[in-house]
């Protein structure tokens, strides 16, 4: 059984830790580029959102390396995303593509349907190897998490922000061959220093906040690397959706402490939008509402082009900007997506919440 | 009755006194004539007359409806939407009301769509001076069924209006009695626009026009495929090239649910899974000469279950399917010139 799963930003490096600790042989696609983004696109539906052509062509550059089998999550609705593994498959197959898919997912009948799926996977190995596993895996999300923080935070300060990113590569790819947890911290914490004692800029930069679908957030390839262009713009980039608060929410059911900035943010989406509506509507609407009260001078919305909860909340995106006075901007990616004029609104909307923001000082 | 007053919101205990004065006087209510008014209208109109109110309707889909829609939502909205926001917009100075429920699920386990649940949010979002909106949420619970679910719902709008429990419990008895005339009609093979009306002659059968030469299966949700609007006259035009039309809605709801019931997972949406039952079902009928889906541009549930259902014809290999996809720019000529080409190759396919 050779097994593999879909990229989605640095996400792939936990999962790995945690499948290699269970003693599973991987085959990972190849990092995510233009050739999966064609493959995915001939075989999809037009209109079947931007992450599952993404997922099909790291399924088929998979299978060229040898991978049989299919490890991917799933969920009831009424977000599209519950649906893609039974889609994916019809396709896969109609290809002659012969991989097994092995879907995680909330059981519909009985907790019986994810033990059987994991015992297929795992066979009878001892609980405590399970959470040795777990928890070598939850080490490295945490440190990704922190490592990415850290680079959202110095890149618009730093005089230098491509030797940040260069040492934030190679840590990253060090989280990556660490064998032990010791490692792993050992690691972050060279890279706190190193990133610490570099020479920064004077100005304070501009705050902007990034809400939205999840996977469009995490991977660099799917918002044509949003974070990097906004933070070489000078701006300060809080994203909302954080892996490792997404794991404890939900999949630990909020059991161990993981804070973010946009922790409480969900209960503010009322009064714009009352209900849940599938994905990550709710927390779009209600991290906008809380960047807004945190004095952000901006708020940039990313969603798969048809992406239902998305357009949701961006529908009710006029009266949050309305009530607090202050610019959002939405994009829609797909495979489309022109660089260079992603490029330009970008460095429109910097522009206008800078002059908007000393407006609001005083300075203009 | 203090506490009576608390719950009620502050609109309508003037409109109370108001109530038992004469038909002028009678509130208004307005229903939208897009997406649920295709599968509940009857309920709705039965259950608002019975407790003593006018039901006002928006007119007909036509052009200033869908320019007002396009103009007051995003350009990303599917089309249904945008129609939805325009009869929202031509009905809003009539009516001292608007019944904009909050559907989440009609059945157990199983959603509407992202967009209806979200729908009374955003038009108090992106629509100024819009009347009271009547947005009760329509949930069913694991162990509820579709019945119940509206029960609970027009209690709830009932109390807002009247304390005589007895007269609004009568009203959705009498409610669901004509939804149920509604369903039954559909089956009889009624087309949904004639049976909405509620007054048809079931003799005038629309699957078995007798002249027509070919039958057509016609796959799409309601609001898309009867609003002539919308569909570009979709069935007249079907008519008039010689084929008759079969729809879903005269498909009985356990032979569907049956037909979904293969799948390999369990589809959450009751609309997609309506489609792929009826596809299933009219892949098995051995009269239909062709199939029609009509899909809106950017329906986020239709872009998987059409993929499903387009694999599934061409693996059967028997029947012919045509995708037809419908926005606000469509052109009628371009769907005449398909819908041509394609009835014409299925009378040469009987030829030969």
């Amino acid at each position: 059984m050779k097994i593999t799963y879909p990229h989605m930003g640095n996400v792939c490096i936990v999962i790995k830790a945690l499948l290699t600790d269970l003693g599973l042989e991987l085959v990972l696609p190849p990092p995510t580029s233009r050739r999966t983004v064609e493959l995915g696109v001939r075989y999809s539906h037009e209109f079947a959102c931007f992450p599952f052509k993404l997922n099909l062509g790291n399924y088929l550059e998979a299978y060229e390396l040898g991978a049989d089998t299919i490890l991917m999550a799933g969920g009831v609705g009424p977000c599209r995303f519950g649906y893609y593994a039974q889609v994916q498959q019809q396709i896969l197959e109609d290809l002659g593509v012969k991989m097994e898919m092995v879907v995680l997912e909330p059981p519909d009948v009985s907790f019986h349907e994810v033990k059987d799926k994991i015992h297929y996977l795992i066979g009878d190995l001892p609980w405590w190897q399970v959470f040795k596993a777990v928890r070598f895996a939850w080490s490295k999300a945490r440190a990704i998490d922190t490592i990415e923080e850290k680079l959202l935070y110095f890149r618009p300060r730093v005089k230098e922000p491509i030797k940040l990113e260069g040492y934030f590569r190679e840590t990253l790819k060090e989280i990556d061959e660490a064998a032990d947890r010791r490692e792993v911290e050992r690691v972050v914490n060279s890279f706190l220093k190193k990133s610490e004692i570099m020479p920064q800029l004077s100005v304070k930069p501009l705050k902007v906040g990034l809400v939205g679908e999840i996977f469009t957030l995490l991977e660099p390839f799917a918002n044509y690397d949003m974070e990097r262009r906004l933070g070489l713009l000078g701006v300060e980039v809080t994203r909302s959706v954080w892996l490792s608060a997404w794991i404890n929410e939900h999949l630990c059911r909020g059991l161990l402490r993981v804070r973010t900035e946009c922790s409480d943010d969900k209960k503010l989406a009322a009064p714009y939008l009352n209900s849940f509506v599938g994905g990550h509507g709710v927390e779009t609407v209600g991290c906008t509402v809380g960047f807004a009260q945190r004095n952000y001078d901006g708020v940039i919305q990313l969603a798969p082009l048809t992406c239902m909860p998305e357009i949701v909340a961006h529908s009710v995106f006029p009266a949050v900007s309305e009530d607090y006075q202050i610019p959002l901007l939405t994009f829609y990616l797909d495979e489309l997506s022109g660089e260079a004029g992603l490029q330009t609104r970008l460095e429109a909307f910097v522009d206008l919440i800078s002059a908007y923001s000393r407006k609001k000082e005083g300075v203009l | 009755m203090n506490v009576m007053w608390d719950i009620i919101p502050i609109g309508i205990k003037i409109n109370f006194f108001y109530t038992n004065k004469g038909l002028d006087d009678m509130v208004k209510i307005g229903i939208p004539r897009a997406l649920f008014y295709y599968y509940y209208y009857p309920l709705w109109r039965e259950f608002f007359q019975n407790v003593g109110m006018e039901v006002i309707l928006s007119p007909e889909t036509n052009k200033e409806i869908l320019d007002n829609g396009i103009k007051a939502t995003l350009s990303e909205a599917c089309l249904p939407v945008k129609v939805f926001f325009g009869h929202v917009i031509a009905l809003a100075d009539q009516v001292d009301y608007l019944f904009v429920p909050r559907i989440t699920k009609v059945e157990p386990k199983a959603y509407i769509c992202p967009k209806f649940m979200g729908l009374p949010d955003m038009l108090r979002a992106r629509l100024h001076n819009l009347p009271h909106l009547i947005d009760t949420v329509v949930d069913t619970s694991s162990d509820g069924n579709s019945t119940q679910c509206w029960t609970d719902c027009l209690q709830e709008v009932g109390s807002m209006w009247t304390n005589n429990k007895h007269l609004v419990d009568s009203s959705i008895v009498a409610a669901l009695q004509e939804q149920n005339r509604f369903k039954q009609h559909l089956l009889d093979g009624i087309l949904l626009p004639d049976a909405i009306e509620g007054t048809v002659i079931p003799e005038v059968a629309a699957a078995s026009h007798p002249q027509q030469t070919i039958q057509i299966g016609v796959l799409g949700h309601p609001y898309n495929l009867y609003d002539p609007y919308i569909s570009m006259n979709l069935f007249k035009k079907l008519y008039s090239l010689g084929a008759s039309v079969v729809t879903p809605e005269s498909l009985a709801e356990n032979d569907i649910a049956k037909k979904a019931g293969m799948l390999p997972k369990r589809i959450f949406w009751t609309l997609g899974k309506r489609m792929i039952g009826s596809a299933l079902n009219f892949l098995e009928n051995k009269q239909l000469d062709g199939l029609i889906y009509l899909t809106s541009f950017g329906c986020g549930p239709e872009s998987l279950v059409e993929e499903l259902v387009v694999r599934w014809t061409k693996k059967q290999d028997r029947i012919p399917l045509m995708m037809l996809t419908i926005d606000e720019h469509t052109g009628e000529a371009g769907i005449i010139t398909r819908l041509e080409a394609f009835t014409e190759m299925i009378k040469r396919r009987h030829k030969a």
